[in-house]
């Protein structure tokens, strides 16, 4: 292929929408895993925001409440995920596939009537002289605003985990509940905050599948997004600028695969549709084999039950 | 000196506290009185109960009956926040700290309205120098020593103005040396009027230390004195409640090598270990060798690289003619050299696996448990029973799931497990540690047994009055490296501190108390 | 208020009970949601799971597939619960069992038209080693770069689905199939079918080998020394290595199994009931097998058990989407909702429900 005739515009305008969804459910992971719980779950909350998020949005017209819907809807979910590792101190790594497995079950069940169905109409924020910029202005400033929320919390959540007191204690909790109960922090009750939180954001990442990259419903329409943004966090070393990183890199390999395709390149689509999906292995590999046995950057009471025995 | 003022009225009385846990009663009945500017000694051994009455002082326990009174003032911490408010600071036995967070986070997070961190670093750094322990508040804890996360959980207390001060045994993660300039510091806060109630089961500390002891057995109070005018041998009485007769020392003949440790050298195998360098030492038959320490200075990793579960390069270890560096576990057992790591549960014990699976885990190639991969149950059982026996571990039988021993009998179970192996070398690590007076008093005697049977044993333990008892050699583990050894006949606490790396940097409290808060200048 | 307080050892009653509660939760619950889809509860229940096994008119036809579906499940099941009790979590055995299919398939499609007794085991072979080399990627990144093994055996389902789809349509493709996709149909080449053994019961070598299995787990999870140490690693990781337990080792063991039975599972799939390689060959049995795992306790005879009733409500599914239009989807729901309830009694095995004030004994 002639890569001097490829119209890179459209591939890098899309970008940032492609990224959106992961990098949305990968920095509610991030916050959930910094408080020590690995919900594994994400696909699950993510496919249940995105049915929620549409059939809201259908219903009223209204994307906003499409939005919060799907948000609600993924933390109602993970509070279910929630009650059972916390209270009920069930395994982590099966409550979450059980979560994921519950989740493409209920979206499925729950969205049946809107297979094939057109979803609305939602149109770019209006940044004003910013969006005529040439090329800097399709590339950046011609987007829906849940674009731009994304990067927000991205850079709220930094602040959050290293700036404020609630912050501190989030991370405390999540290097050893032990040491917290003993101060006396309520570890379950932060760790329930950050679960529903983590499940929100997945909603939402969910959501802008449905409402606004796809847009439209069909079954199973995650195919493993929610399992990228947990790659996702493993990559970004739980730090949430690497997320933001990380998500662009994956959203881009993800735009430029489809735009290859489409191009009609000859390489089986095949070959290019898995791309995403082994590349985030060798970046997996790439990122645990540099610190070989060391567990660094993970918390360390990472999916570790707590119960108080005092 | 200042004197207590134990006539006034108290700082905090402690009326009629009972506690009870499914199946024991932790505390019955507990009363006493706490002095204004008093060191106030609480005593007893493991299992006594000291643990869940400091708890419920610091508000992480409701008691079931009883009051407290702080200054005057009814007191019912309903959380820790509470007790804080209150004038309450705790420094934890086991550590209430977070590894991954560095000192001035640590001190944050155990503060009700912490400054600014940049404030909060310079008042770290500032009442650090005034009590002599120097701190930097923006190293991370997980590459501090134990001795200086003592440190930051002191600091962390005296910088919230504690009317009461609660150390729970925090001097068995420091050097004699070290051990003195606490007692400094904390006679210089009592000077300045603080209370300090002092939980150990060290009576020499408590009697130099100490204004007044309260003794607990068993979850109730037997005995309230001034220990200074105790002996520590009437002191230990109150404590078990029997007079315990000192282990019996048969000094038998001292035989060949047996195990040879030349050149270990290892990297720290987590991210907050601790390095090997450079090991040498060796073990005769009949001989117990004590390595003393301070926790975390290369305990763990010795017994991992001496039990194979990490190998080290060859020629490293060996035992007579057999090089062992390169070989795991089960090869090191057949050859004799067998380990009891410190941690019962997890590592030297599966908490939900009966006794029988436990006498599995580590005796099955040395008592013949199994044939081409299969197990014979029947064997495990029997050899299970025979430990239980031998070394009169309280438990129903050998069904009993390993979690629900205590742990006085756990660590019976786990040394006799080894013993009855009949090992040619043994590693132990901190054998009594956590045990009860008894279990403790029939392991130290075990182990002299097994060395007089010829056998070779290693005892790695930061108990200095252990070694001392049972020992024959020592030598010191500090910061992963290895003291030359020396007879422990005629050894005194102050050489074993010196050996043991000293003070550690740590300086005797300066300056008058009034300066206390306002420290100006550096140390002297 | 209410606490938990932890038993001193597992309780043996409710370790057994907790999966009959849970059942009996998940058809309380499922009654609600089958009402909230405006379906009879009562109704739905039963055509799950009575009229499978008892109803004259359907049972004849849905009594052998209880094995047809419950042979794969106990399959996949039980090689991954060797890996769960090990802390291993291979979830990925949904991409294990296509590689199996497609390459015990491979074998077959290119000794067609060969008629030899050798065909049938030479494609349960590659069968078992494409699943198990599958499963050594995720144990060889686990091993040597210490990569989560979570996360990459999932990501190679999405891989090995399109290897799936890359075989329907090009290589694997029925040349004689007019250009559709899809391979041969292997139940029409005698040598390579993996045909029903004894007329109307469903039972097919698929089947054989899963009850096979059955017994030898048992017997290596209670006798044999690689069950104990599967059972201290996963109980207490550094106990296990105190007791000799080479950690990597077990890892590549745990995975080679359940790949290589998750491989099986998919050979004999393709052989049999399937017939042939197509695009969405695969039917979540990789997924659901999580659930019989989980279902059966880990342990070997549960599994049995569990992989038999999750085969029910799959045939029973079936029927009540077929008899009463209930959406396919509501049943994968239900097994989820299954897992769930399952996860959360288990609280009872493990620790005593307290009810008032907290200290008193």
């Amino acid at each position: 292929m002639d890569l001097s005739t490829f119209n890179w515009l459209p591939l890098l305008a899309a970008l940032m929408v492609a990224s959106t969804p992961i990098l949305l459910a990968g920095i509610g992971e991030l916050v959930v895993e910094k408080a020590g719980v690995l919900n594994l779950g994400v696909e699950g909350m993510m496919i249940t925001g995105a049915v929620c998020g549409f059939a809201m949005a259908i219903a009223t017209e209204s994307a906003v409440i499409g939005f919060v819907s799907a948000a609600v809807g993924g933390a109602v979910l993970s509070l279910l995920f929630g009650v059972l590792t916390q209270v009920l101190l069930s395994n982590q790594v099966a409550t979450g596939l059980a979560l994921t497995l519950f989740g493409l079950g209920l979206s499925a069940v729950l969205g049946q009537n809107y297979i094939g169905v057109k979803g609305i109409e939602i149109s770019a924020v209006n940044l004003g002289p910013l969006a005529d910029i040439p090329f800097l202005g399709p590339v950046l400033f011609q987007h829906d605003g849940m674009v731009y929320v994304s990067l927000l919390m991205v850079v709220a959540v930094w602040y959050f985990l290293n700036r404020t007191r609630a912050g501190l204690v989030l991370r405390a909790v999540g290097e050893s509940h032990d040491a917290a109960h003993a101060l006396g922090y309520k570890v379950v009750r932060i760790r329930l905050a950050a679960i529903a939180f983590g499940g929100a954001c997945a909603g939402l990442g969910g959501a802008y599948l449905s409402l606004i990259r796809v847009p439209q419903w069909t079954e199973g329409m995650t195919a493993g997004a929610g399992w990228l943004a947990l790659a996702l966090v493993v990559f970004a070393s739980w730090k949430p600028g690497r997320v933001l990183i990380g998500a662009y890199l994956f959203g881009g390999l993800t735009v430029l695969q489809l735009n290859l395709q489409a191009a009609g390149v000859k390489v089986p689509v095949e070959l290019l549709s898995m791309s995403p999906y082994v590349i985030t292995i060798l970046v997996l590999v790439l990122i645990s084999s540099g610190r070989r046995g060391r567990q660094t950057a993970a918390p360390a009471s990472l999916g570790r039950a707590f119960h108080a025995t005092t | 000196m200042t004197q207590p003022n134990s006539q006034e009225a108290p700082l905090l009385r402690i009326n009629a506290l009972t506690k009870a846990y499914p199946g024991v009663i932790a505390n019955e009945d507990v009363s006493f009185d706490i002095g204004t500017a008093e060191i106030h000694a609480l005593l007893g051994e493991n299992g006594a109960g000291k643990s869940t009455l400091v708890k419920m002082i610091y508000g992480l326990v409701k008691p079931d009956s009883g009051q407290m009174v702080f200054a005057g003032a009814p007191f019912a911490p309903p959380a820790p926040a509470a007790a804080r408010q209150t004038g309450v600071a705790m420094v934890f036995q086991h550590f209430s700290l977070f590894e991954a967070l560095n000192v001035a986070e640590n001190v944050a997070l155990g503060m009700e309205n912490p400054p600014a961190m940049g404030q909060l670093a310079e008042r770290i750094t500032s009442v650090s120098r005034a009590y002599g322990l120097p701190l930097d508040p923006a190293r991370r804890v997980g590459d501090l020593s134990a001795g200086e996360r003592q440190r930051v959980e002191i600091v962390r207390c005296l910088l919230q103005d504690p009317k009461l001060l609660i150390m729970d045994e925090p001097t068995s993660v420091l050097t004699p040396q070290e051990v003195e300039i606490l007692f400094e510091t904390l006679r210089k806060l009592r000077a300045e009027g603080t209370s300090i109630l002092y939980i150990s089961h060290k009576l020499e500390e408590i009697r130099t230390l100490c204004d007044r002891a309260t003794i607990l057995r068993r979850g109730k109070v037997v005995a309230k004195t001034d220990p200074q005018q105790a002996s520590a041998s009437e002191l230990a009485e109150m404590m078990v409640g029997t007079a315990l007769k000192p282990a019996a020392r048969v000094t038998g003949m001292k035989g060949a090598v047996m195990l040879e440790v030349r050149g270990l050298s290892m990297a720290a195998p987590s991210d907050f270990g601790t390095a090997l360098k450079d090991l040498s030492f060796q073990v005769n038959a009949g001989e117990i060798l004590g390595i003393g320490g301070v926790a975390g200075n290369g305990q763990d990793e010795l017994l991992l690289a001496l039990s194979g579960e990490i190998t080290t390069a060859a020629g490293t270890v060996r035992m007579q003619d057999d090089d062992l560096s390169q070989q795991g576990p089960l090869e090191r057992r057949r050859a004799g050299l067998l380990c009891a790591p410190e941690e019962r549960l997890g590592h030297a014990a599966v908490p939900d696996m009966s006794l029988t699976e436990n006498a599995m885990l580590t005796a099955r190639v040395r008592e013949n448990m199994d044939k081409a991969g299969m197990l014979d149950w029947g064997a495990a059982r029997s050899f299970a029973q025979d430990v239980i026996k031998a070394f009169d571990v309280r438990t129903p039988g050998p069904a009993t799931a390993a979690q629900a021993l205590s742990g006085g009998n756990l660590q019976k179970f786990v040394v006799g497990r080894e013993i009855l192996q009949q090992p040619s070398v043994l590693v132990v690590n901190q054998p009594t540690w956590g045990v009860d007076a008894a279990a403790a008093a029939a392991i130290r005697q075990a182990l002299l047994d097994l060395a007089a049977q010829g056998a070779a044993v290693v005892m790695i333990s930061q108990d200095l009055d252990e070694i001392l008892e049972i020992a024959d050699r020592f030598v010191a583990l500090n910061g992963g490296q290895l003291s030359a050894s020396e007879p422990v006949e005629g050894l005194t606490l102050e050489r074993i501190g010196l050996m043991l790396g000293g003070a550690h940097g740590m300086e005797v409290a300066q300056g008058a108390p009034a300066h206390a808060t306002a420290p100006q200048g550096g140390p002297s | 208020m209410i606490r938990l307080e932890r038993r001193p050892q597992p309780s043996r009653l409710w370790v057994w009970c907790t999966p009959l509660l849970a059942v009996a939760l998940t058809m309380l619950a499922g009654g609600l949601m089958f009402a909230a889809l405006g379906k009879d509860p009562i109704e739905a229940i039963r055509t799950i799971f009575f009229d499978p096994l008892f109803n004259p008119q359907f049972a004849s036809y849905s009594r052998p597939q209880l094995l047809v579906k419950a042979g794969p499940l106990i399959l996949i099941a039980i090689g991954l619960a060797l890996g769960f009790r090990a802390g291993v979590w291979n979830i990925g055995a949904e991409g294990q069992y296509i590689m199996g299919a497609i390459c015990g398939a491979a074998v077959a499609l290119a000794l067609y038209p060969l008629d030899s007794p050798i065909v049938f085991p030479a494609m349960v072979l590659a069968g078992l080693l494409g699943g198990f080399a599958w499963a050594m990627i995720p144990g060889v990144l686990r091993t040597a770069f210490n990569t989560n093994e979570i996360l990459v055996s999932l990501l190679l389902v999405y891989v090995a689905e399109q290897i799936l789809a890359a075989m329907a349509l090009g290589l694997l493709r029925n040349p004689d199939g007019g250009g559709f996709p899809g391979s041969r149909n292997l139940q029409q080449y005698p040598s390579a079918a993996n045909l029903e053994l004894i007329a109307g019961t469903g039972m097919h070598w698929g089947v054989v080998t899963a009850f096979i299995t059955v017994i030898l787990a048992y017997i290596v999870l209670t006798r044999h020394v690689l069950g104990f140490h599967i059972r201290v690693t996963g109980s207490s990781p550094r106990a296990a290595r105190f007791a000799g337990v080479v950690p990597a080792r077990l890892i590549l063991i745990c995975l080679g199994v359940s790949g290589a039975l998750a491989g099986m599972a998919g050979l004999y799939e393709v052989a049999g009931p399937a017939g042939q390689i197509t695009i969405d060959f695969n039917s979540g049995y990789g997924f659901t097998a999580i659930i019989v795992a989980f279902l059966g306790r880990l342990h070997p005879v549960g599994i049995l058990l569990a992989g038999l009733l999750m085969a029910l409500t799959y045939i029973g599914g079936e029927l009540a989407q077929f008899m009463l239009g209930l959406p396919a989807a509501a049943i994968q729901l239900f097994q989820g909702m299954l897992l769930f309830f399952l996860l959360g009694v288990d609280v009872l095995s493990n620790y005593r429900i307290r009810i008032g004030r907290p200290g008193v004994a």
